[in-house]
């Protein structure tokens, strides 16, 4: 074990690197006259180079993890001590990768930001704070910790969209904000009331999960936290019918901003429903495991569905996000260890993939001025390399074998069909669905006549192969071989599903009976 | 050797990836280069089979684990590949027919803009199938089978500018991929009652399964073979696969990709066996497509789609066969198919080669003195395809329809008879018109270069040749070969009064008839078939759109789905789901306060929701202490 405190500096790293970026604002701006940023001031350097010293670090992590149940690194100092609210980190399988995924993309959305020339400075400190609070989030074992990172990624959230968006900007901003905050409220009261309650069930008042959870609670009470805490999550994953912030929150996002919040903040609503509503409540989860399922299948048909008739390429692929993620909320709660691990290893393809598909759209946008697929058209014969990447990422998304998308869902699809079949069933038909609207819109955009005015489009830059080819890699390698993700994924999923495991399944009867 | 056969499909892989990233470097060889790693990867087949030959029968079973995949808790799909006769037939075709047309679309495809990037895909669908017919479980299988519906969706939609080859793509990957869906829950319930999804283990506990439940996952199965094999009713994308390349065309939609339902059906027969109704289910399909595609074949005028609908109607036969339980019988029709109908699609591509496209057969004629090797090939191809005796097709045909009589399914043979009967009528029709007669266009045709007439050369040889490989079903090399996988052939105690020298000659008969019908209308010169489309107009167009299954999807399925979503998006997700949350959203701003100005009010929001939250912590504090 080491004593190097892992998290806390890949945590703050981010945010410390923001404060630097302000600090620094009063330099020279090498185009002030145009009232913008040009690409060789430094304050993209220096966010590209923090987000990327952060993830050299979290890769520290990665050598430092043991493919054990239980959490690691686990770092604790006292911090509010009257309520005994405590500054405990610690990782396990499971966040692991979320904290991978959020430093990865990290430095690539910086990199796909270079254009942005409004305030530079505060955009990227922005995003450097954002980072800091979602990567807190991740691992804060203390609820009201993970409270303060979870609120704390609102704000900057708030202000790259509304500030840095494009169109009805402050709307999406406000609407996402509202949405998140209705949750985020219902959320502190269950915290605090957990709280208070731990005082007289553990004989000392404690916001720590690890102690939380082997409290004993009446059952309407943890049904009533449960739902508490799955609405404050259900926002964020979003699970039908609270998705409607999202189409509006991405499709005016400048692309950082889509990157982020499709590849990472997403997966703090599915992150959430495992860390605490399966952890705190376990046999809450399972009296509402009908529901959940419900909601996660209508998302898969219905955000499917919707995706398929529309023409802004952005909202597209947002509507598609609410049918991914409900493959994700669907696995973690099928009560099998193939469906939760499923579930994880979906929301770091999801985030691949879907960061990937905004990074693409941003691409289009930057050439073509448009998101409208109806006037796009014929691109592959100017740009191959663009069509050629916006197939690869479509792929991994519908989910083709080969590819990490199809890891993900194969195993959530197995695993639910294991534990009850109608719902996998179901679900299923969103891989079809999800190979309409992927290929229709790349036909829309790269097949069929060129229009006059695209006849000049340039191909990738340089600077566009750096952020796309890191995470091309990563849909390859993880698609042909997801076993060192899944090895370390399976022994904290193993011990979240025993808490809902569902009966054993017909094949294990089968096995069993196959041992006489 | 054995240990070796990663290589078979790695060779292909790595030409794949090699031209798809240094597509512009390797132009000038690209085709070359494809075509090298192909035949390579056959050679390769062939020391392995020759391994193969060498232990005893029972010993003919060689699973090569690669690496593990995906494995979670109890369920495993690794990197295995198996070697057995069966996947060694599928492999040796694959290769040996697909260098063959490696090699004939070095000329076919030269000067194309994307030739680097044909190869690519070419050299990835190779790949992708060789995987396929090598996976030892049913999750490896699914890789390449969408492996190959991705190369199908890339070659059909290879001339991507034009609207109609894109349409055409898209179209037939999203239909296969219903079917792929289906067969992937298949897989699920055969993980889930057999726990396993390695062939050894699911196969070797199909017996032991209920009922109902084999034939759910043989059915579930089956729903993939529809997709991918084009039966009915998901037949609809081959005809409009016509948009690729032709050379594709031979390959994928006509060698090998379509014939890997005909493969999974044989490959899963101990589940198809376990249910009481799967494989009638099998032949039904199958026979009703033969004829219904037959039938439609006759009213193309599309060489192209001819050939098309004549690939849905043979895959048909192949399960009629596998679903009378004569799996080796399938298998070797399917071989014997690869090689002529494979020389009927590079025929036609040379026609097209050498009049700049013009496919129309009523357009063309007359086109034998021009182009004889070409004209010579397509005969071969059409006779073997016919049936015509000591061809290859008439030994595998002739087994199928023996088997079906055997089987004392004399409804089946009958038909099946009449599917064959079609089958002369169309491809006799399809070659007078095209080589016959006098020119019914200003055209210029020209034979086609060495590199395209060669492949076609060794495949003729290969429809006339075929027969020995196969000449009967219970003592054929191959029929022999793959017994031990597919269960040794049996000699059915003739069950009718026929005996097997009386079903050739009737089988026979009806194919000469066909023939002779057909050269009745359209090359006695004495019928003038032209009037007669005109008064058959009714008819003519009900079969040219094969019987309008297509347009019914359209208005069925099509239209009011793109509605469905319509009002989806528009009406249910703004007005409705937004509206309602928007609602609650707007109602608690009003009880705020802040109702009027939303952008600075929101700030006031946080920060009064801030407080809040702050005044509850201190107030928990003051209680506490």
């Amino acid at each position: 074990m080491s004593s190097f405190p892992w998290l806390t500096v890949t945590v703050f790293l981010p945010l410390a690197g923001a404060v630097v970026l302000l600090a620094l604002t009063p330099l020279p701006r090498r185009r002030p006259e145009a009232g913008g940023y040009g690409a060789d001031d430094p304050w993209r350097w220096v966010a590209f180079l923090v987000s990327s010293a952060t993830f050299v670090v979290s890769l520290g992590i990665l050598t430092e993890f043991r493919a054990e149940p239980g959490f690691q690194l686990v770092e604790e100092a006292g911090w509010v001590g009257p309520l005994n609210i405590r500054y405990v980190l610690g990782l396990d399988g499971i966040s692991l990768f979320m904290v991978l995924l959020t430093t990865f993309l990290m430095p690539l959305a910086i990199l796909a930001s270079w254009r942005v020339e409004r305030q530079v400075p505060y955009f990227m400190a922005s995003l450097l704070a954002l980072e800091t609070a979602m990567l807190g989030a991740f691992v804060a074992l203390d609820l009201l910790l993970f409270f303060v990172f979870f609120e704390g990624l609102l704000f900057p959230m708030y202000l790259v969209i509304g500030i840095w968006g494009s169109g009805r900007r402050v709307y999406a901003a406000v609407k996402f904000f509202l949405f998140t905050m209705a949750g985020s409220a219902l959320l502190l009261v269950a915290i605090l009331f957990l709280a208070f309650r731990s005082e007289t069930a553990l004989g000392g008042m404690t916001f720590d999960l690890r102690q939380l959870v082997g409290m004993d609670l009446p059952a309407t009470t943890a049904r009533w936290l449960f739902l508490a805490f799955f609405v404050a999550f259900a926002v964020k994953v979003p699970l039908f019918p609270l998705h409607t912030w999202l189409p509006d929150a991405h499709t005016e996002a400048p692309t950082a901003g889509s990157v982020i919040l499709a590849g990472v903040l997403l997966k703090l609503g599915a992150y959430g429903l495992i860390r605490f509503n399966l952890t705190l409540f376990p046999d809450a989860s399972e009296d509402f495991r009908g529901l959940v399922t419900t909601l996660a299948v209508i998302g898969i048909v219905y955000g499917a569905v919707v995706a398929l008739i529309q023409t802004d390429i952005k909202r597209l692929v947002a509507y598609s996000s609410v049918s991914h993620l409900g493959f994700v909320v669907l696995g973690i709660f099928a009560g099998t260890l193939q469906g939760m691990s499923g579930g994880v290893i979906q929301m770091v393809n999801h985030g691949l993939s879907t960061g990937a598909l905004f990074l693409i759209v941003g691409m289009l946008y930057d050439r073509t001025h448009t998101r409208d697929l109806a006037r796009l058209g014929g691109l592959a014969r100017r740009t191959p390399v663009l069509a050629g990447v916006f197939l690869v990422v479509a792929l991994s998304s519908l989910g083709l074998p080969g590819l990490n998308g199809f890891v993900g869902e194969l195993l959530i699809l197995l695993g639910t069909f294991d534990a009850s079949r109608l719902p996998a069933v179901i679900a299923a038909t969103g891989v079809v669905l999800s190979a309409i609207y992927l290929l229709w819109a790349y036909q829309r955009s790269m097949h069929g006549d060129l229009p006059a005015e695209l006849e000049s489009t340039p191909d990738l830059s340089g600077r566009e192969y750096a952020y796309m080819v890191p995470i091309l890699v990563a849909i390859v390698a993880i698609g042909v071989f997801p076993k060192p993700l899944l090895d370390r994924i399976e022994p904290a999923a193993d011990r979240h599903v025993r808490l809902i495991a569902v009966e054993p399944s017909s094949a294990d009867v089968v096995r069993a009976a196959g041992g006489d | 050797m054995t240990d070796l056969i990663w290589l078979v499909p790695a060779l292909p892989l790595a030409g794949a990836v090699a031209l798809l990233l240094a597509g512009k470097p390797l132009r000038r060889i690209a085709g070359g280069l494809a075509s090298l790693l192909v035949g390579a990867s056959f050679v390769v087949s062939v020391l392995v089979l020759i391994d193969l030959l060498g232990v005893g029968a029972e010993e003919r079973t060689v699973a090569v684990k690669i690496f593990d995949w995906i494995s979670v808790g109890s369920f495993e799909a690794p990197v295995e590949l198996r070697v057995d006769p069966l996947s060694m037939v599928m492999a040796l075709t694959v290769t040996g027919v697909g260098f063959l047309i490696h090699v004939y679309s070095i000329d076919y495809m030269h000067g194309d803009p994307r030739y680097s990037r044909y190869f690519a895909y070419l050299n990835l669908f190779v790949a992708a199938m060789l995987t396929l017919v090598l996976a030892n479980n049913l999750v490896l299988l699914y890789v390449g089978w969408e492996g190959v519906g991705l190369c199908s969706y890339l070659l059909i939609a290879f001339w991507f500018e034009r609207r109609a080859a894109a349409d055409a793509g898209k179209k037939a990957f999203i239909v296969t991929r219903i079917g792929d869906t289906a067969m992937l829950i298949g897989i699920f319930l055969a993980f889930s009652t057999t726990g396993s999804v390695r062939f050894d283990e699911v196969f070797g506990a199909a017996g032991g399964l209920a009922s109902g439940t084999a034939t759910a996952i043989a059915l579930l199965l089956f729903a993939g073979a529809v997709g991918k094999s084009a039966q009915l009713p998901l037949h609809v994308w081959l005809p409009d696969a016509m948009e690729g390349p032709t050379p594709v065309s031979a390959l994928i939609h006509a060698a090998t990709m379509v014939t890997a339902g005909v493969y999974l059906v044989v490959r899963a027969h101990a589940i198809f066996e376990a249910s009481e109704v799967a494989l009638g289910v099998v032949a039904v399909v199958g026979i009703v497509t033969a004829v219904y595609a037959g039938l439609s074949a006759i009213g193309q005028d599309d060489l192209k789609r001819v050939l098309a609908y004549s690939t849905i109607s043979q895959l048909g036969y192949m399960f009629l066969a596998a679903g009378v339980g004569a799996y080796a019988v399938a298998i070797f029709h399917l071989v014997a198919h690869a090689f002529f109908k494979a020389l009927l699609f590079l025929s036609a591509g040379s026609v097209m080669h050498a009049t700049d496209g013009v496919i129309d057969v009523t357009r063309l004629g007359g086109l034998r003195r021009r182009m004889p090797v070409t004209a010579a090939s397509f005969a071969v191809g059409g006779l073997a395809l016919a049936g015509i005796p000591l061809l290859v097709g008439f030994f595998s045909k002739d087994q199928i329809l023996a088997a079906a009589y055997e089987a004392g399914r004399t409804g089946l043979w009958i038909t099946g008879l009449v599917a064959a009967f079609i089958t002369a009528i169309y491809i006799t029709r399809a070659y007078l018109l095209t080589f016959e007669g006098e020119p019914r266009s200003e055209l210029h045709p020209h034979e086609s270069p060495a590199l395209m007439s060669v492949p076609m050369a060794v495949l003729g040889v290969g429809a006339v040749l075929g027969g020995l490989l196969g000449a009967s079903a219970q003592t054929g090399r191959v029929q022999r070969f793959l017994g031990p996988v597919v269960g040794e052939p049996e000699a059915h105690a003739a069950a009718g009064a026929l005996s097997e020298v009386g079903l050739s000659v009737i089988a026979s008969a009806v194919a000469v008839g066909g023939i002779a019908l057909a050269w009745a209308l359209y090359g006695s010169g004495r019928v003038d078939w032209q009037a007669l489309r005109a008064r058959f107009g009714g008819a003519r167009r009900a079969l040219s759109r094969g019987f309008y299954v297509d347009d019914a999807y359209g208005a069925l399925l099509v239209t009011p789905g793109k509605a469905a979503a319509s009002f989806s998006a528009s009406v249910l997700d703004t007005r409705v789901v937004d509206g309602a949350v928007n609602g609650i959203g707007r109602a608690f701003v009003r009880l705020a306060g802040v109702g009027r100005r939303l952008q600075t009010g929101l700030v006031r929001t946080y920060a009064l929701a801030f407080l809040l939250g702050a005044a509850a912590l201190v107030l928990v504090l003051v209680v506490r202490t």
